[in-house]
């Protein structure tokens, strides 16, 4: 057995019992915790493919920045452990029920798919260079820019939406205008008095 | 037997960067008090050896012979593997770093990526702790800088974008090597902007003075460590200044050449050759290690809402604006130099 096939199956063992984990723990800040691991070893995954940028955006943007803030939720959360329990047996044939649909779904996506699949495709992608970011870049940036451009478009809504939604103006708000305040100058604040001394 | 000469040929050079790292780290708290007290017309520490020089190895022993305290309300696990969150990261990318044209731990293509996706995941240290001390000031503290890190972190990356703009690769020595010619090749001329932004950035990013409101000893205690002693304590302290020599020596090696010679195209070029490429490296780090102390004696903390409107309203959009006019600069073939 040579070393990359043991590091991946370390890895992708490590990887399903982190995600086991996730669903099971009680806390719902210990499965961030989990869910934060189980990128990181997906990442190891990717990286055996040879595909180094994809890997490491998967840490930077999911690790570094999506799942902190989801930390940040979840913190401050206040949930009841004993009551969660309880809520457990209650949704649990609606649980099995998706399950049983999903997996369904899936095994026929894949009798379906994998006589399709059309291998051939991979190989009418323009290789330039040895590195996965600069093919990555080529690709995405010549033979399919207008999805990209649209998926940028998406994310923008996206962003915008969120905050049409959650915007409110507020009356009370204590805005401090910042160009306001540098400009003070010492006569606005400070005032000498004469002859008052004791 | 080849893969254990591999393995151990890696270790030894591990330890080549990481024992005289701590000992860096050590002698930059030093340097700190010693700067900063002539800063302010003190001393600094003078008592512990030749002028204070031992102080740093006495504050160890103390550090190390100090209790932990676990709070008792604490979630123990996640209270004592947060210090470790920090650390290791800031550890970790020491493995990319160029230090001189030969010695580099481990030269991969996306050095530059590696870099930061490790350091976006130290907030997880300070969030954690915060989280896992069962404190208010802790949890205050945590939510101060995860809110802080996230803000900045999106500006740093931007500046270095202009870097990879200017070099084409994600490699550290080829960034390195496109600014080879002369001083007027380094890329802090054409990315002067792109340069403060990723300092100050910096400085944010590792919470120090101005930027230390996570901190911040006179609203909150201590932020998000106050519940840690010894030993955990010590981590978080080492993992600070390790970050910060991090900066100091990132910002030297993507804006001011790494380890190329300030002489490089001029006549002192021959001169100076014997200098080796690490010396420089380690000057240009020096500098901007004494910005860091500089400021911190230097300048008040900054109100919070000053520190968000900095990052997502000033630093965001002149990064976006300077990299346009890069791409028109690239484009025109007026650059790179």
């Amino acid at each position: 057995m040579n070393i990359e096939l043991t590091t991946f199956f370390i890895f992708s063992f490590l990887l399903i019992v982190t995600s086991i984990k996730v669903i099971t723990s009680s806390n719902p800040v210990l499965s961030a915790i989990y869910l934060v691991f189980s990128f990181f070893l997906s990442a190891v995954l990717w990286l055996l493919l040879g595909a180094e940028f994809l890997s490491i955006i998967l840490i930077l943007v999911y690790v570094g920045a999506v799942m902190v803030l989801f930390l940040f939720v979840v913190m401050m959360l206040d949930i009841n452990i004993a009551k969660k329990n309880a809520a457990y047996i209650k949704y649990l044939p609606v649980g099995i029920g998706v399950f049983v649909i999903f997996n369904v779904l899936i095994i026929f996506f894949f009798i379906n798919t994998f006589e399709n699949i059309n291998y051939n495709a991979i190989n009418s992608i323009n290789v330039i260079s040895e590195s996965n970011t600069e093919n990555l870049g080529y690709v995405l940036f010549t033979d399919y820019i207008v999805e990209f451009e649209i998926a940028g478009l998406i994310l923008l809504l996206g962003i915008l939406s969120a905050i049409v939604l959650t915007y409110r103006k507020n009356p009370n708000n204590k805005y401090q205008n910042p160009t306001e305040q540098i400009d003070v100058e010492k006569k606005d604040r400070l005032k000498i008095i004469k002859g008052l001394k004791e | 037997m080849d893969i254990i000469f591999y393995i151990i040929n890696t270790l030894v050079s591990i330890l080549m960067v990481v024992v005289p790292l701590f000992l860096i780290v050590a002698y930059v708290t030093y340097s700190e008090r010693k700067i900063i007290g002539f800063m302010q017309s003190r001393m600094g520490p003078t008592r512990v050896g030749p002028s204070g020089l031992l102080q740093p190895i006495a504050d160890v022993l103390k550090l190390v012979s100090k209790e932990i305290i676990i709070p008792t309300n604490a979630n123990k696990g996640i209270f004592l593997t947060a210090p470790m969150l920090m650390l290791v990261p800031s550890l970790l990318v020491w493995a990319v770093i160029p230090l001189s044209e030969f010695f580099i731990i481990s030269n991969i293509n996306a050095g530059l990526l590696f870099i930061l996706a490790l350091t976006s995941l130290s907030v997880y240290g300070v969030i954690l702790a915060g989280w896992a001390s069962n404190s208010k000031y802790a949890f205050l503290g945590s939510m101060r800088s995860a809110a802080q890190i996230i803000a900045y972190e999106i500006a740093m990356g931007f500046a270095l974008v202009g870097v990879l703009m200017l070099s084409g690769s994600l490699n550290l020595q080829v960034i390195i090597q496109e600014q080879s010619g002369s001083i007027l090749n380094w890329f802090w001329i054409p990315l002067f902007p792109l340069f403060l932004i990723y300092f100050i950035a910096g400085v944010a990013e590792t919470n120090r003075a101005p930027f230390d409101v996570s901190e911040g000893e006179s609203e909150i205690v201590a932020g998000f460590h106050v519940e840690y002693s010894g030993m955990a304590f010590a981590m978080f302290f080492l993992a600070e200044y390790m970050n910060l020599i991090l900066i100091s020596i990132l910002s030297s090696i993507m804006f001011f050449g790494g380890w190329l010679s300030p002489f490089q195209g001029t006549f002192l070029d021959t001169y100076f050759s014997f200098i080796p490429g690490f010396v420089w490296l380690s000057l240009k780090t020096l500098i901007f290690i004494f910005i860091f102390l500089w400021l911190r004696a230097t300048l008040p903390r900054y109100r919070y809402d000053q520190i968000m409107r900095l990052g997502w309203k000033v630093f965001l959009p002149i990064t976006f604006f300077w990299l346009t006019v890069i791409g028109i600069l690239i484009y025109l073939k007026y650059l790179p130099l």
